[in-house]
């Protein structure tokens, strides 16, 4: 039994190391994929980043109207209603906009590519690309790691202004919050080092994101079974890890 | 062919929509940055008490805001606080006997400064002081002050 314990510690460490190194060579190879091959990388930008668009506007909407409902019927209760803007503007900013855009992301373009990869891993076109001496992860995985990875912070500044918009929507014409003060004191209160914060975490949250779905792929047990399995398994990874790399940037940037 | 050119149009429309949103953003929500390229000059003012005053916390005179607090140091010396403001140039007419006050926006609003305008013909210009200062009322010393009167009227009675 604690043989056991052991020996899934030592597998757990190894997968971990291999993820470690893994990311290394992605990042490695990233330069020279960016210039040579940026054809490759812009079809990937529109795959991950352009067809996110109509959820990620979508959702945006919606939270920033949620938002502007719950921060007026709780900010009036103090007469505070008029910073409803800043309310809104700073929870968008530093929070919801890059977490929640990164779990959309997750469940629209990471599982995308998860089982794009693992497909093609199951239907050997990767080994066929080995045999022809053409590197997958130079042709296939660092292209489609550099688009997700471009795309986020662009779908979360997306997000964000659509959130603040439907905010704006809800709180402005809806309630009758007055609409200079809406602005007027999301502007006082907001500083370029809140904006900073959210693209920061967006892009943090994009490269693990990406680290994970192109990782996830390209080790999936070339079956039927093994590609559902890993396209999941970049969900949960994605979704837990974002939650904690958000805790983590968000205790360093406090 | 007609498959790439929809495909680099997405991705075109897409980063245009991304750059506009970002720069949105930075410029149009944040209001911190109002004089960071334009001239200003220095004047000093010296209190006894600041309060929660903060760097970059607006200046403004008649209600408008004209400059940010540059610093805010404490003079072993004169044991005071040395506060220094940063004025927009435009602003170049204020007489030099106007008097600071440090005020509270709002009822928790945060601190700033608020000029009034005196009467004098010179004007503030860059490394003068102001001498006529007001000190950020601190609640604790209104309270007890308060106390205290009650307690003195109490033994009158």
């Amino acid at each position: 039994m604690l043989k056991d314990l052991y020996r899934t510690f030592l597998e757990f460490l190894r997968t971990f190391g291999a993820l470690q190194l893994f990311f290394l060579r992605l990042i490695a190879y990233s330069p020279a994929v960016l210039v040579r091959r940026f054809g490759l990388v812009v079809v990937q930008v529109f795959n991950a980043g352009a067809l996110s668009l109509v959820i990620i506007m979508t959702c945006g909407f919606f939270v920033g109207g949620v938002l502007g409902l719950q921060g007026y019927s709780n900010l009036a209760k103090f007469n505070a209603e008029d910073s409803v803007g800043a309310f809104a503007a700073l929870s968008l900013l530093k929070e919801l906009g890059p977490v929640i855009t990164a779990l959309l992301f997750a469940g629209r373009a990471g599982t995308a590519l998860a089982s794009e990869i693992g497909l093609m891993r199951a239907t050997e076109q990767l080994s066929a690309m080995e045999m022809m001496a053409v590197d997958p992860l130079r042709r296939v995985l660092v292209p489609r790691f550099l688009g997700a990875v471009i795309s986020m912070p662009m779908l979360t500044a997306i997000f964000c202004v659509l959130g603040l918009l439907g905010a704006h929507l809800v709180a402005v014409d809806m309630l009758g919050v007055d609409s200079g003060a809406f602005w007027q004191q999301m502007r006082s209160s907001v500083e370029s080092s809140d904006v900073w914060e959210g693209i920061i975490k967006s892009v943090v949250f994009g490269i693990a994101a990406s680290l994970f779905a192109v990782w996830e792929g390209y080790n999936a047990i070339p079956t039927a079974e093994g590609v559902g399995r890993a396209t999941t398994r970049t969900v949960v990874i994605t979704a837990v890890s974002v939650l904690v790399l958000d805790f983590m940037i968000t205790a360093v940037a406090i | 062919m007609q498959q790439t050119r929809s495909i680099e149009m997405g991705t075109g429309l897409f980063v245009l929509l991304g750059m506009g949103a970002l720069f949105f953003l930075t410029t149009q929500i944040t209001g911190s940055n109002d004089f960071s390229g334009a001239k200003t000059y220095k004047v000093t003012a010296e209190f006894d008490n600041i309060g929660s005053l903060k760097i970059r916390a607006p200046v403004s005179i008649s209600g408008v805001t004209i400059g940010r607090v540059k610093s805010v140091s404490f003079d072993k010396e004169k044991l005071k606080a040395i506060v220094i403001l940063e004025i927009d140039s435009q602003y170049d007419q204020i007489p030099d006997d106007s008097d600071a006050a440090i005020l509270t926006s709002g009822l928790l609003g945060s601190q700033y400064i608020g000029l009034q305008a005196g009467g004098s013909l010179d004007s503030l210009v860059d490394g003068s002081e102001i001498y006529y200062v007001q000190d950020a009322i601190v609640i604790e010393n209104l309270i007890s002050k308060y106390l205290f009167s009650q307690g003195s009227k109490d033994k009158e009675d």
